[in-house]
């Protein structure tokens, strides 16, 4: 080739048109779709806990899409009860469907786990509830009291003796309580 | 031909004067310098969140009171220092090379890059702070603040400026096939950034933006820088002209309409409206166009000058880098197909393609390319073949390990998900020795940038001995090579 006029006016024009094509004419299509019946937004406390989950990069491990029958084991091994779909995440800036399952699939967490005592515990450290976990423990979200520095409004985590603190009381922060409660709007058909 | 014979009346009477590669590669010396040297220590941070990163996965207990430590988050720090720092600020100083090299002429306001290598450090700085202080942004790929890439933006567009510039002053008629893929990697790098900035996705469509986004990060900013350097180096370094003009302007244009095209077969399976899935399962098979082309136009120059490729250092990475391309492209398009992803989709088996694509053909590529021109610039011989030939075998090594631990753990990992009488936590337990083989090739990885790094100083501050010749790896018999062929 000798003009660059060509080599630039062609390389823009072949990209400019899959960026139609892929990015901006899903997003026109999507825009006007209704959300799943019984999702509804984030309450302040569910949008901070998904900034921890954010912040701590849980999508690196888990998955929020369930794959549709036929289509993979997802509904066999008791992830959702059937394929994600748009309307799931309408209320969704990031997305945060993810590309990794060293962890499980979590689009229905809330209703596959409802227990906040396990979470708790699980996110203290993985292995008290999950024997072989790869999963970090996360201490920083939690904090060690002596029995008498535990206020009324609290929450106090229990875990077995063998991952229990020396001494005191794990105690849960605001940032867990938050992740907490927005695990739990993770539910696939939130009406049920 | 009269075309031809035009042409080359053309390219006479724009012929550089004599002695013009010396006056070239001085006027674009520190600016290619400083940005090799930043990218090679953004390498290094990588490197070390990179073992952070893999090491959690065999210890999940290690370093865990820290929050800034936690897998969550030096794992996109490790991505984003290797693609935004060492990928992207070392590849724009060989594109920049290469780009005064081809186009015969000096590069004028040569300072203008050096501020762009100032600013784009302090955004590498912020951004990589602000991930591990818990600022991420959650998206793969993207994961510094929003204004970090504006900072990044800007320090291409103000090292671009010299590049038009010599474009316009360029003394060679024709345009060799590099230069067209580093001119359109310099237009989509910045078009992909701004337009996955725009603040009009949401939901699921955000989700395909960001897998148009990420893929040609890699198909459209990466590969391009690559492919030019290698479309550069083999034939130059062996001696003889490409295998086919005719067949790089094909694998030119094919990769250019179809790559971009290809990212939404990360979405498979998904909520994603399955219309752009299979558009892009359908392009990624196209790819094998272009790949092929390019692979033959590589390995056919390449092809029977194998002791060159033994002896150089810089053929050796090039060619392995070469190598990896068409493999990496191979398998991708393989990849995209349902029936395969059902199986490797969410397994480790994606990460060992990726580290196959970015590491095995392109930073393989980058370390070769630096290993010819550093010389060229600093007018100073490497200091030591053996820690040459230590740097190739330690990382080459180490990401065949890598990528065949993870290939195959992947595979299993998937097998086991979709095998329902497994449990999950039997899919997790399958691939932790394939999880300890790839920590020990990252280490490796790791202590060849370590070698590569001590090289790299040396030869700036032009320590060690005073060689008389060029650094090869075996003694070079045949005479009459031009000392500006070979390194």
């Amino acid at each position: 080739m000798i003009r660059a006029s060509v080599l630039f006016v062609g390389s823009l024009a072949a990209i400019l048109m899959s960026f139609v094509a892929l990015s901006v004419f899903p997003a026109v299509q999507l825009m006007e779709i209704e959300p799943t019946e019984g999702r509804i937004d984030y309450n302040f406390a569910e949008s901070q806990g998904r900034q921890v989950y954010m912040r701590e990069g849980c999508i690196y491990c888990h998955t929020q899409q369930v794959r549709p029958d036929g289509f993979g084991n997802d509904i066999g091994r008791g992830w959702g009860t059937r394929g994600s779909e748009p309307g799931d995440y309408v209320f969704d800036f990031p997305h945060l469907l993810g590309t990794m399952r060293t962890g499980p699939d979590l689009a229905d967490i809330g209703q596959r786990q409802p227990s906040r005592d396990w979470h708790l515990s699980h996110f203290y450290n993985p292995r008290s509830v999950s024997e072989g976990s790869l999963m970090p423990s996360y201490p920083y979200l939690f904090e060690i009291k002596s029995e008498a520095e535990v206020l009324a409004s609290d929450v106090v985590v229990n875990v077995p003796e063998a991952f229990a603190p020396d001494e005191g009381v794990i105690v849960a922060k605001e940032d867990v309580l938050n992740l907490y409660a927005y695990l739990m709007t993770l539910k696939q058909d939130p009406t049920n | 031909m009269s075309t031809t014979a035009a042409a080359s009346v053309e390219e006479k009477k724009m012929r550089p004067p004599e002695g013009w590669r010396e006056e070239v590669d001085a006027s674009v010396r520190w600016p290619v310098i400083a940005f090799i040297a930043s990218g090679t220590f953004w390498l290094i941070v990588g490197s070390v969140l990179a073992l952070l990163a893999s090491f959690k996965f065999n210890h999940p207990e290690w370093l865990v009171e820290q929050a800034s430590l936690t897998f969550g988050r030096v794992r996109p720090a490790h991505l984003q220092t290797m693609i935004f720092g060492w990928v992207s600020m070392t590849g724009f100083g060989v594109l920049t090379w290469l780009w005064a090299r081809l186009l015969k002429t000096k590069m004028r306001f040569g300072w203008l890059q050096l501020v762009s290598v100032a600013v784009w450090n302090v955004a590498m700085v912020i951004g990589t702070i602000a991930l591990l202080a818990g600022f991420s942004r959650s998206i793969e790929w993207v994961e510094f603040p929003l204004f970090v890439y504006i900072i990044i933006i800007g320090a291409i567009a103000i090292a671009a400026l010299p590049l038009f510039e010599m474009l316009r002053r360029r003394r060679v008629h024709h345009l060799y096939v590099s230069i067209w893929y580093i001119g359109a990697a310099l237009l989509w790098g910045p078009f992909l950034l701004i337009t996955f900035s725009l603040p009009i996705y949401e939901g699921v469509a955000h989700a395909t933006a960001n897998w148009w986004f990420a893929h040609n990060i890699l198909g459209l900013w990466i590969t391009p820088v690559g492919l030019a350097a290698a479309y550069y180096f083999i034939p130059k370094v062996i001696g003889r002209p490409i295998y086919s003009y005719h067949l790089s302007i094909l694998g030119f244009w094919t990769l250019a309409l179809f790559y971009n095209w290809a990212g939404l077969h990360h979405l498979v399976g998904g909520p994603a409206p399955q219309w752009g899935v299979t558009i892009s399962i359908v392009f990624s098979v196209m790819m094998v166009i272009p790949v092929v082309v390019v692979a033959l136009n590589h390995h056919m120059t390449a092809f029977g000058s194998l002791k060159a490729v033994l002896r150089s250092p810089t053929l050796r990475f090039i060619v392995f880098g070469a190598m990896s391309y068409t493999a990496v492209s191979l398998q991708g398009s393989f990849m995209s197909f349902r029936f395969w992803q059902e199986i490797t989709h969410f397994t480790h088996h994606t990460v060992g393609h990726a580290h196959l694509g970015v590491y095995a053909f392109a930073t393989m590529v980058l370390f070769g390319s630096i290993y010819y021109i550093m010389p060229r610039l600093t007018q100073w011989e490497w200091r030591s073949s053996r820690l040459i030939n230590l740097h190739f075998w330690t990382t080459a090594l180490g990401i065949g390990m890598y990528v065949v631990a993870l290939t195959i753990g992947g595979i299993l990992q998937g097998m086991t998900l979709l095998d329902t009488s497994a449990t999950f936590m039997e899919a997790q337990f399958i691939t932790e020795p394939w999880l300890y083989a790839r920590s020990i090739g990252g280490t490796l990885m790791t202590v060849g940038h370590l070698i590569f790094g001590y090289l790299l100083y040396s030869i700036i501050l032009k320590k060690g001995p005073e060689l008389e010749g060029p650094v090869y790896f075996a003694p070079v018999l045949r005479s009459g090579a031009s000392s500006s062929s070979a390194s």
